[in-house]
């Protein structure tokens, strides 16, 4: 490879020519991002204020602090019951999604089959398919599998959205894996099927954090199937019952803040977890997808 | 390198995917096309039947709102994609180099991606109104007036709009473009380097060139989704004031969930879907993409 040419050259090279000009001063990195990082903080704690700071109160510090809001919200609105719906709507579509899409990527990775070519561009046309004008096709279909009404409903239609980016992300990453260590794993006895779980699985973690966060977040933020599909108050998604407090804005900001924290704490705690794994996985999977 | 031991396996192991994205995917769209041909309105049961093409020709010659939304829809993709595009790249383009505090700025300024569209139309209400928001503390120090309220006002309703979406928007390039900016080579930009070159010539010359397919890509992407999603404006503005704000893919959500004329709201799906993939495939090839420069 013509990388060992160049090494040596540039290992000796950058001390002597490395000019100051040439490097980012402390600024240039601190001045710009500190801005952003209001932008993007203020609006946070808007919420946290209003959520956490007393009724009536104009402070902009929530204090003293009081949990009269949540205990509103989540008892005397329902939002208790809107997050076990979000949750149970959530963790079934993160399973599926990945479990789903696992094992077409790495079929779509391992093995050249009939029709392979006409579903991966198949998978990419479904990217134009927008979810909005999916609702009245999709709602006739539920409606005549009896699904609406049903958190079902929503898992099938969040699964089904989620595929296409999931078996991509999937199968560009079954495809870094060098074929030669699965057939390590054959030549020592191992079936093709632990194999797979013996060596691909564990280098797939960066891959499967992404999408099932992904299929994850996604789900616990749809808004418009939950809207379209769910009409019983009791089966509501947390962004429908947020949706009908901000309705009733003008009466209550105490209750919309602190729907909007219970809402929010969930995917902002899963996504400060996973954010690493996420550049990770896609910065690996978009390289050969 | 691709075993073929058994030629059944394969089929077996992506049938769950072909089957859900038939039947909730591919068979949902024709069966919109099929209903754009269609009278049909639950409310109206008495007048359901085949249609022909009528559900078009009122769309195209007696609904000025199809007109006014589908104009709308491209002035707010058009704004959206770029400003988020140019946000997200200079982002990208920060928390990749080498800082103190890197680790907490990345998680810190990507987080609004992972908030939904009604969770930030909750936090932008609590902002733009006037009793509760940023520029009623402003006025209390004395910048600006107590009745600025920017989302009941029609001359600053679409910048207000844009910028809480921007809020949210932002992160999404700035993760793509970051994931794309850790594969660029560092002996690329040393050789570049030894030759002189200045931090913008190698800008222009190795990033750009190397971020080019997922700059084309994510753009596809955004426009394909800003264009889609409604979440952010039916909650934030429903669409007004006087219909202002009132997106293509807005416009259907509010007949389905509202009108139930399915008829008319599929002729509605049909036509935004075909504008669409128009665009993509007309984006696609203007842009050249995949193409080695």
């Amino acid at each position: 490879m013509t990388t060992t040419l160049i090494r040596p050259v540039s290992k000796a090279a950058p001390p002597i020519t490395r000019k100051p000009a040439n490097r980012v001063s402390r600024w240039q990195i601190y001045l710009p991002l500190g801005l952003y990082l209001l932008f993007t903080l203020v609006p946070f704690y808007w919420m946290v204020v209003f959520a956490f700071r007393p009724r009536g109160s104009n402070s902009l510090l929530p204090w003293p602090v009081t949990l009269e809001n949540f205990e509103h919200v989540w008892t005397g609105m329902g939002f208790s019951v809107f997050f076990q719906n979000s949750l149970l709507v959530g963790v079934a579509s993160l399973v599926s999604t990945t479990v789903i899409a696992l094992a077409g990527g790495y079929a779509l990775a391992r093995y050249d089959f009939r029709g392979r070519q006409a579903f991966l561009i198949g998978m990419l046309c479904t990217q134009f398919i927008p979810g909005a004008m999916m609702l009245i096709p999709l709602f006739e279909i539920f409606r005549t599998l009896g699904l609406v009404n049903s958190l079902w409903a929503l898992v099938i239609a969040e699964t089904v959205f989620q595929l296409p980016l999931s078996l991509i992300l999937i199968s560009g990453f079954v495809k870094n894996i060098p074929i030669e260590l699965e057939q390590a794993a054959w030549v020592d006895g191992c079936s093709r099927l632990r194999g797979f779980f013996a060596v691909v699985l564990p280098m797939l973690r960066p891959a499967l954090v992404a999408v099932g966060s992904f299929a994850f977040i996604h789900s616990w933020n749809n808004f418009l199937f939950a809207l379209m599909f769910v009409n019983e108050q009791d089966k509501f998604t947390l962004p429908v019952g947020l949706a009908f407090t901000i309705g009733e804005f003008s009466a209550d900001f105490g209750a919309l803040a602190a729907g909007g924290v219970v809402a929010a704490v969930p995917v902002v705690l899963v996504f400060a977890v996973i954010q690493r794994y996420l550049v990770q996985g896609l910065s690996a999977g978009a390289v050969k997808g | 390198m691709r075993v073929a031991r058994s030629p059944r396996t394969p089929y077996v192991l992506i049938a769950p995917a072909v089957v859900a994205m038939l039947g909730f995917l591919v068979y949902p769209m024709g069966s919109v096309i099929y209903y754009s041909l269609q009278h049909y309105d639950v409310t109206q049961p008495w007048d359901n039947g085949f249609a022909g093409l009528e559900n078009f020709r009122v769309l195209l010659f007696e609904d000025p709102l199809f007109w006014q939304s589908l104009g709308f829809s491209v002035k707010w993709v058009v704004v959206e994609v770029v400003l988020q595009l140019l946000f997200g790249l200079a982002l990208a383009l920060i928390v990749n180099e080498t800082f103190i505090g890197r680790a907490v700025s990345r998680a810190l300024v990507f987080s609004p991606w992972a908030v939904s569209g009604v969770l930030t139309t909750g936090i932008w209400i609590l902002l733009y109104n006037p009793s509760t928001g940023f520029f009623r503390y402003l006025a209390d120090i004395g910048i600006g007036s107590y009745d600025t309220a920017p989302l009941a006002d029609p001359s600053t309703v679409f910048a207000a709009a844009v910028v809480a979406e921007l809020w949210r928007g932002v992160p999404f390039f700035a993760i793509l473009l970051l994931a794309d900016l850790q594969t660029v080579s560092g002996e690329l930009y040393e050789a570049a380097s030894v030759d002189g070159a200045s931090r913008i010539r190698r800008f222009i010359h190795i990033t750009l060139p190397h971020l080019k397919d997922a700059i084309i890509l994510s753009t596809l992407l955004r426009a394909v989704w800003e264009f889609n999603n409604v979440d952010l404006l039916y909650t934030l503005t429903g669409g007004g004031p006087a219909h202002q704000t009132t997106t293509l893919p807005l416009y259907v959500a509010a007949k389905a969930v509202q009108s139930h004329d399915f008829g008319y709201g599929s002729a509605l799906t049909t036509a935004a879907f075909l504008v669409l993939t128009f665009f993509s495939i007309a984006y696609l090839r203007l842009s050249k993409f995949g193409a080695r420069s």
